[in-house]
C-alpha cells in the first residue's frame, strides 16, 4: 500500500481484494494520527464514522452494488456541513457547531460510497490565500513546512500532498481550490458556478462560491466531479442542466484543441523561471496535437478590485447571520441585544473576516453603493464577456495558477499584497466558468501549477485535456522529500 | 480616499462589530489601502454596461408552493446557545 496512490489505483486494488476498505481507511487514519502534527491539515478526524462507512463499503463491494468510488477515503473541507460532525469553517464562531444536516455534495459522495476521514483546516470562512487565518492555526506545506500550502482549501491540498488522504473536497470563491492545489503540487477543479450544489456549504460570497474536488490526478478529479455535481432543488442557483456527469468516460477524448494564451496574464507574470515552466508545458500540449494562439482578455487588471468588492459585499451580508442567537459562539452575559451582537461577533470573527465585513459594509453603504458595488457588477460583466469572446475562437485558455511559488508563513502581512495572490484565479470566478489546476513543474524545489480554463460546463473537455497532459508527464506523481 | 476613525465607527455600527482602539486603527489603515486598490475600478468605462448579478444570467427559479419538508425544531435548537420551551433566549428587548 502506498499513501500516494491515486483513487483510480486504489479502486482497482480494492476490487482485486489486495486490501479491504476498512484496512485502507485504517491505514490513512493511522497516517493522519502519526504525521499530521507537522502539517495541521485536519481540524477533526472522524475515525469511528470512517470505519463504519468503510465496513458498509466492503459489504457493497462484496454484494456487487459498489460504484467506482465505493470504499475510497476522502476528507471534506470544514466548510461543508456534515451531519452530527463538528463543522467549524475555521472560525471560533463555529467552534461548537455540530451540523444538523449534510451538505448535498457530502451526501452525494457518501451515497457513492466514499469514506470520510475527517474535516480539513482552512482559512477562516474561506477568506484567505494562505491558510494562516484559521482559528485552529496555520496549515504547513508538506513540500516545506516553513511555507504556506495556499488557501483557503489549504488543509485539503496539504493533506493530499502529505499522503494523509487520496482526495478531498474544497471550495473556490476566488481561487481557493486552485491556488492551494498549485502550492501543494496536487490537482484541483473549480467547476462552473451552479454545477455543484451550495446547499450545506457555509456561505461566503454566494454569487461566486463553488465546491469542487482536489486529488492526485486529473482522472481522479473526473470521478469525483461526476459524483458531486448535479441539480439540487435545495440550492436556488443550482444549474438545472449543468455538468452531465460524463467526465470520467470522456478522459480519453484526444480531439485536437485550440488553446488561448491570455497575453495580459503572461505580461503580469514577473518570474522568468515560472514562465519557462509554462513554455515547457505548452510544448507537451503541442506534441499531443493541440494548438496555441494568443488571445486578449482586456479587463484582466480590473478583476482583483472587482472581486474584492463583490466578494466582500456578499460576505458582509452572509455573515450577518452570526448573531449569537441560533447557533455558534455567544458572548458571556450580554447586557442588551446590541451588546450580544457586537461582542459575539467581535469575539467570534478573526481579523481578516472583520476586514472583509467592513470592506463589504463600506461598499454597500449609502453614498458608495453605486460607486463600488454596482460599478463592480458592471465591470464583472465586461470581464465575463472578455471570456465569452475569447471562447468564440478557442476551446480553452492556458494560464498560470498563482503569480509565485508557495511563500513563507508570515511573509505577507499586507492585505492588498495578499489579495494579489488571486490575480490569475479571480477572473474565472467572476465569469462563473470552470478552471482546472494541475502541477506543471518545480521551481526552487516547490510545485508550480497551471490552469486550463474553459467555457461554462466544459469540465469534461478540460479534464480530458489535463488527463492527456498527465499521461506524458509525471509532475503529479512527485512526492515531498522525506515522505517518499 | 482616506478612511477616518469616524468612518470605521460608523461601519462598526452597521456591521455590529465592536473593535478596541488597536483594532480600529488597524482597520482604518487596512481599509484605506483596500479602498485605494478598489478605486482603480473608476478608470474602467462602463457607461452602457448592465450590472451582472449572476455569471450565467440566470433568473430565480420558482417551484410550486408545496410543503416538502418540516423543520425539526429540537434538532436545530440543539446547537443554539440558549433556548427554553422551544424558544430562543435573548436579552430583554421590551421593558
Amino acid at each position: 500500500m502506498t499513501p500516494f496512490a491515486t483513487l483510480t489505483e486504489l479502486a482497482a486494488a480494492l476490487r482485486a481484494k489486495q486490501f479491504s476498505s476498512v484496512e485502507l481507511t485504517r491505514y490513512y487514519l493511522d497516517r493522519i494520527e502519526r504525521l499530521d502534527a507537522a502539517y495541521n491539515s485536519f481540524i477533526t478526524v472522524t475515525r469511528d464514522r470512517a470505519l463504519a462507512q468503510a465496513a458498509a463499503a466492503d459489504a457493497r463491494l462484496r454484494k456487487g452494488t459498489a460504484t467506482a468510488l465505493t470504499g475510497l477515503p476522502i476528507a471534506h473541507k470544514d466548510v461543508f456541513c456534515t451531519k452530527n460532525v463538528r463543522t467549524t469553517c475555521g472560525s471560533r464562531m463555529l467552534d461548537n457547531f455540530v451540523a444538523p444536516y449534510d451538505a448535498t455534495a457530502v451526501a452525494r459522495l457518501d451515497a457513492a460510497g466514499l469514506v470520510t476521514l475527517g474535516k480539513t483546516n482552512m482559512d477562516e470562512f474561506a477568506m484567505g490565500s494562505s491558510c494562516e487565518t484559521s482559528y485552529y492555526g496555520c496549515v504547513r506545506n508538506p513540500w516545506d513546512v516553513e511555507r504556506v500550502p495556499g488557501g483557503s482549501s489549504g488543509g485539503s491540498a496539504a493533506a493530499i500532498a502529505a499522503g494523509l488522504t487520496p482526495a478531498a473536497t474544497g471550495t473556490d470563491t476566488g481561487g481557493s481550490i486552485r491556488q492551494p492545489a498549485a502550492f501543494s503540487g496536487v490537482c484541483g477543479l473549480k467547476p462552473t458556478y451552479g454545477a455543484v450544489s451550495r446547499f450545506g456549504m457555509v456561505a461566503f460570497a454566494s454569487s461566486l462560491d463553488q465546491g469542487g474536488p482536489l486529488a492526485r490526478s486529473v482522472a481522479d478529479l473526473a470521478l469525483l466531479i461526476d459524483a458531486m455535481a448535479g441539480f439540487d432543488e435545495r440550492d436556488s442557483t443550482s444549474a438545472v442542466h449543468g455538468h452531465p456527469g460524463d467526465a470520467a468516460r470522456s478522459l480519453h477524448d484526444a480531439k485536437p484543441r485550440t488553446i488561448g494564451v491570455p497575453k495580459e496574464y503572461f505580461a503580469a507574470l514577473e518570474d522568468p523561471a515560472l514562465a519557462a515552466l509554462f513554455d515547457a508545458a505548452r510544448r507537451v500540449f503541442e506534441q499531443d496535437g493541440h494548438r496555441f494562439v494568443e488571445v486578449s482578455l482586456p479587463h484582466s487588471a480590473a478583476a482583483v478590485p472587482t472581486y474584492y468588492v463583490v466578494a466582500s459585499a456578499e460576505a458582509s451580508t452572509n455573515l450577518a447571520r452570526y448573531d449569537g442567537v441560533r447557533y455558534g459562539h455567544r458572548c458571556d452575559a450580554p447586557r442588551d441585544l446590541t451588546d450580544l451582537y457586537e461582542r459575539t461577533r467581535s469575539e467570534g470573527f478573526g481579523r481578516e473576516v472583520k476586514r472583509r465585513i467592513l470592506t463589504g459594509t463600506y461598499a454597500l453603504s449609502v453614498g458608495y453603493f453605486d460607486a463600488y458595488y454596482v460599478k463592480a457588477q458592471r465591470v464583472r460583466r465586461l470581464i465575463r464577456d472578455d471570456f465569452l469572446k475569447a471562447f468564440e475562437t478557442v476551446d480553452a485558455l492556458f494560464a498560470p495558477t498563482a503569480p509565485s511559488i508557495a511563500f513563507p508563513i508570515g511573509q505577507i502581512s499586507d492585505p492588498v499584497e495578499m489579495y494579489q495572490q488571486d490575480v490569475f484565479t479571480v477572473p474565472a470566478s467572476l465569469a462563473g466558468i470552470p478552471a482546472l489546476a494541475l502541477p506543471c513543474g518545480f521551481h526552487a524545489g516547490l510545485p508550480v501549477g497551471m490552469q486550463l480554463i474553459g467555457p461554462h460546463f466544459s469540465e469534461s473537455a478540460l479534464l480530458a485535456l489535463g488527463a492527456g497532459y498527465q499521461r506524458t508527464t509525471d509532475w503529479h506523481r512527485r512526492v515531498p522529500p522525506g515522505l517518499r | 480616499m482616506t478612511i477616518l476613525d469616524r468612518d470605521i465607527d460608523k461601519l462598526c455600527v452597521l456591521a455590529r462589530l465592536a473593535l478596541d482602539d488597536d483594532e480600529r486603527h488597524n482597520a482604518r489603515d487596512d481599509l484605506t489601502r483596500i479602498i485605494g486598490m478598489i478605486d482603480a475600478l473608476s478608470t474602467v468605462a462602463t457607461d452602457s454596461v448592465e450590472p451582472l448579478a449572476h455569471p450565467l444570467d440566470a433568473t430565480q427559479r420558482m417551484r410550486s408552493d408545496d410543503v416538502t419538508e418540516t423543520v425539526d425544531r429540537d434538532a436545530f435548537q440543539k446547537v443554539a446557545p440558549a433556548v427554553r420551551d422551544g424558544l430562543y433566549l435573548v436579552p430583554r428587548v421590551v421593558q
